[in-house]
């Protein structure tokens, strides 16, 4: 048996990190873990970081068990389940001190225990899965159930709740229900026979995960669609956004087909490219359909040419962008908020255009249907600004809810009794003074037909190439765009923001932020914390910005484009703002955020002064 | 310019539709092309073949890219809703539009730059979905916008204004349809009103993408000696293999067609389309038959003109394979899209 470095015992927080190759079914026996530990009322997140491939590389996924119900990725490993003789080395080396490693040791590796400062638990995996099942596939799946069983004897997980999780997924399976039991039990057995258990990092029942899910930003965003009325959806497949379309259409399947009939109230396009998928949202939603494309940077990029289309026709278009790593192809399956500054100013000509920033996938469901009532009460396209850690990663959430009364804003459509009651139809004219004209919709009446171009056009729907018509157009856009700011959800402030620091940033900073505010204050480091939720800046961001001496500017890009947006869109003085960036592709953590403000305010103490 | 309105007044003798609708009231605004051009032809048969379906006006949708034929869609049904969208793109308008409401007629104006160059990924995809439109190419083998730049579809050997010689192999595009398993493609020319306007109107009434060619000269940029897309070369190469008579359903017991002669073809409206065969040889039901017909006269610089091949019992049509609602993707009511929470709250256990 090893000796355990002593340590303190330690509940409800650690992290584990578990090294597979992709393509083996790893992700299910790691999955069950994470829900096990959710279900024992301890808090989680959970990071899958994996290959832009089918099989054969490697991939890690990590779970923080988080008893103060932190969101965001931990810097450290305390526990490497190293499962890929590939990556052994690399994944030894991120151990934390006193951290521990389980391992294969069917396959003696002396090499790992070249380091003092970690614990190595060899479990002879494969053996006792070799010894217990046939085939060849079965037995790399089963080994995978194994590990989890190790864990769940070693960190005390409630091995009921472990089979409970099972009967779920294979309850009609028994074949596979038993293999599965028999798996699990094998390496529970394992480590109950021939190691001590469980590690002083262990886990206990809480109650802190009632009336909360784990769910993928993803997944509430397609549903958000579902449940704001989007009946078209047109896509390209492109990592990591795909999955947001899967969601729709699943829970289209499921709640949007008729049981009689068996027909269908939605129509999903998979597009040839991502423009026709751009092109698609627009012809639906002139045509009155509530419709959104799901894409990532590259998509984008290819889409500009019909956003500015949908910008100065003044049609309806809402796009949901998953950041990933760019420039170019980038890294496909790593995170990024890198598409700020494409978004907000996307496509040629003077264009500016709305963005929501979900910080969570919690966000991602409610700013899904607010991205529709914004898209047609303004006219414009709208960007829900995710990005692969929102998307694609299972999140601890509030329960997602409804209000039956919700109606969707559809914005300012004329009916034909609209229409028979107006002398006459004029589609860009600013009746109401706040810069949003009427339209029509095809099939209502020829009194409300009009022909919708990108080319030039005054404010009657007519062509135009005289300058003065054309600008009374272009002008009445940018108020337009003032009138959007109304619109938008306000930021989130927190903390008394009276403080002379401040922390500005935006979507999935967020669960770093807080954490590091805790750190922070516990060295008496007090800051207030707003997080932007929306493009064009409100009132209550220029206000932030004005009544705070130092702001720090934290988001995921390396050229701060964050700050840049509000440097050009807002009062702000430029020397205010520091940028704290993190662009590896990894999740934004706490520590970097509570090392740089603290260095910073170390560097100029004076910056921490209250102003006046 | 495109917003001078045309005068209201018309003659009260008139003739009138089944609406109780002039020609009149189906036309657009005034076309700013140049004087002769082939597409104000096209323009006129629209108009004609819409009047004479008796469409409501606002039932119709008219969609487009960019290019002179691109701009046609404003002088055409001013009382219908015009999208006259990006270069090449047209055909995804037209497949969301369609996909969001399908109890309306589409037809989308595109031509040979639109279509056969920045477009062509758009065109083959839209073929493929089979959404239901009717697509008209105007093509005249030149970019007139540009000033006379060949185009995809100019020919082997056929001379710009200028005299530059063509050397690339053109794309045609009834070739291309048919490839790729179109339902209906037809080859026309502007100068033949008589043939075009029943192609249009049986165009519209095809359950499924509808693509129709049109020979339609530039004036300004290729209608010079040693040009293969000017008038007279067209007229003297133009070659109709099938003619097809649309018989609204209405009218179907007045029309007698002789046995033998003709081909009565249902479409799903109820109404027929009636080819007659003018070269006994062909038979535009067998789609690799037509293939090679064309692609054989082709090769001898001829183009064969009519209703090239027709498959109306298809049932490909994009709203068909998707089993969409009858009630139109954008008037079904919100409480039917939306699941409300008792569901929502249900659906929660699923991730706990």
């Amino acid at each position: 048996m090893p000796s355990l470095i002593a340590e303190a015992t330690r509940v409800n927080d650690f992290v584990v990190k578990f090294a597979n190759v992709n393509g083996t079914g790893s992700a299910s026996a790691n999955s069950l873990i994470m829900k096990a530990i959710f279900r024992m009322g301890v808090p989680v997140t959970s990071k899958n970081y994996f290959p832009s491939n089918i099989q054969g590389l490697p991939t890690w996924y990590e779970i923080r068990v988080t008893r103060d119900g932190y969101a965001a990725r931990a810097s450290h490993v305390d526990i490497m389940v190293a499962m890929n003789a590939e990556t052994y080395s690399k994944d030894i080396r991120e151990l934390r001190s006193g951290g521990y490693l389980i391992y294969d040791s069917t396959w003696p590796r002396s090499a790992l225990l070249q380091r003092g400062d970690i614990t190595v638990i060899p479990v002879p995996l494969a053996k006792l899965v070799n010894e217990n099942f046939d085939g060849v596939r079965n037995r790399i799946l089963l080994k995978n159930i194994a590990y989890a069983g190790v864990l769940a004897a070693l960190l005390d997980v409630d091995l009921e709740v472990i089979n409970g999780l099972l009967s779920e997924s294979y309850g009609k399976k028994p074949k596979l229900l038993d293999s599965n039991t028999k798996a699990l039990r094998l390496g529970y057995d394992y480590v109950k026979q021939h190691l001590s258990s469980p590690l002083p990092l262990r886990v206990e029942h809480m109650d802190k995960t009632r009336g909360h899910i784990m769910i993928d930003g993803n997944t509430a965003a397609g549903l958000g669609c579902v449940y704001a009325g989007a009946t078209v959806g047109a896509w390209y497949p492109i990592t990591p956004s795909t999955s947001l379309m899967d969601a729709f259409k699943g829970f289209c399947e499921r709640y949007r087909v008729d049981a009689q009939t068996g027909e269908r109230n939605f129509a999903v396009l998979q597009a040839e490219d991502e423009l026709a998928a751009v092109g698609m949202v627009l012809g639906a939603s002139w045509n009155g359909a509530r419709a959104f494309t799901p894409t990532s940077g590259p998509g984008i990029s290819l889409m500009n040419e019909f956003i500015g289309l949908s910008y100065y026709a003044e049609v309806p278009c809402v796009i949901f962008d998953v950041q990933r790593v760019g420039p170019s192809t980038g890294m496909p399956t790593r995170t990024q908020q890198g598409d700020i500054m494409l978004c907000a100013y996307a496509s040629h000509g003077d264009t500016r255009h709305v963005l929501l920033f979900p910080a969570n996938p919690e966000e991602c469901f409610y700013m899904a249907v607010q991205a529709f009532d914004l898209a047609e009460r303004l006219q414009t396209p709208v960007f829900v600004l995710s990005d692969l850690d929102i998307g694609m990663n299972d999140w601890m959430c509030p329960d997602l809810k409804w209000d039956d009364a919700y109606k969707p804003d559809r914005g300012k459509v004329l009916s034909k009794q609209d229409l028979d009651g107006l002398e006459k139809f004029y589609r860009y004219l600013d009746r109401d003074d706040d810069a949003i004209p009427y339209r029509t919709l095809p099939g209502t009446s020829s009194k409300g037909a009009y022909f919708t171009r990108g080319s030039g056009h005054n404010q009657y729907g007519g062509y135009t190439e005289d300058s003065a018509e054309y600008q009374v157009v272009l002008d009445r856009l940018k108020r337009k765009f003032t009138t959007a700011a109304k619109y938008v959800p306000k930021p989130v402030l927190i903390g008394k923001g009276t403080h002379a620091v401040g922390i500005v940033s935006i979507g999935s900073c967020d669960g770093a932020i807080r954490e590091a505010l805790d750190v922070l204050a516990q060295q008496k480091i007090d800051v207030d914390y707003l997080r932007v939720k929306a493009f064009p800046f409100n009132s209550d961001v220029e206000a932030f910005l004005k009544s705070h001496s130092t702001i720090f500017v934290v988001e995921q890009n390396r050229d701060g484009q964050m700050k840049s947006l509000l440097t050009l869109e807002t009062a702000v003085d430029k020397s205010k703002l520091h940028s704290i960036l993190s662009y590896s592709g990894l999740p934004i953590s706490a520590q970097p955020i509570v090392d740089e403000i603290r260095a910073k305010l170390a560097e100029a103490p004076r910056l921490a002064a209250v102003p006046r | 310019m495109s917003y001078i309105n045309k005068p209201k007044v018309a003659h009260p003798s008139l003739p009138t539709n089944s609406l109780g609708l002039t020609r009149r009231q189906y036309e657009g605004s005034m076309s700013t092309l140049c004087a002769g051009c082939g597409h104000d032809s096209v323009t006129a048969a629209i108009v004609e073949a819409c009047w004479g379906l008796s469409l409501q006006p606002e039932q119709l949708v008219k969609l487009s890219g960019i290019g002179c034929s691109s701009k046609t869609t404003a002088y055409f049904v001013g009382g219908s809703h015009g999208f006259n969208s990006v270069h090449g793109r047209m055909p995804s308008i037209a497949s969301g539009a369609n996909a969001a409401n399908r109890g309306l007629t589409y037809v989308g104006i595109s031509g040979d730059g639109d279509s056969l160059s920045i477009g062509i990924g758009q065109l083959v995809h839209a073929i493929r979905r089979n959404v239901n439109m009717l697509y008209l190419i105007e093509n005249n083998g030149v970019y007139g916008l540009t000033k006379g730049q060949f185009s995809a579809s100019a020919d082997v050997g056929t001379k710009a204004k200028r005299g530059e010689t063509n050397s690339s192999p053109p794309i045609d595009p009834v070739l291309l349809a048919l490839t790729l398993g179109a339902t209906f493609v037809a080859r026309s020319f502007s100068g033949d009103k008589a043939q075009l306007v029943p192609l249009i109107q049986a165009g519209m009434r095809h359950n499924g993408f509808a693509l129709i060619d049109v020979l339609s000269p530039c004036v300004t940029f290729n209608d010079h000696e040693g040009s293969t897309k000017s008038y007279g070369f067209t007229r003297e190469h133009y070659h109709a293999a099938v003619e097809a008579d649309f018989v609204p359903r209405a009218e179907e017991i007045a029309v007698n067609y002789p046995e033998g002669e003709a081909i009565p073809v249902s479409l799903h409206d109820g109404s027929r389309v009636v080819l007659r065969k003018l070269d006994p040889s062909y038979d535009p039901k067998d789609r690799t038959a037509a293939y090679h017909y064309i692609e054989n006269k082709l090769k001898q610089n001829e183009y064969v003109t009519g209703l090239i091949h027709i498959d109306e019992a298809d049932n490909t049509e994009f709203h068909n394979l998707n089993r969409t609602a009858k009630t139109p993707l954008n008037s079904i009511p919100f409480e039917k899209l939306s699941p409300g929470s008792a569901t929502l709250h249900k659906l929660m256990t699923r991730y706990r």
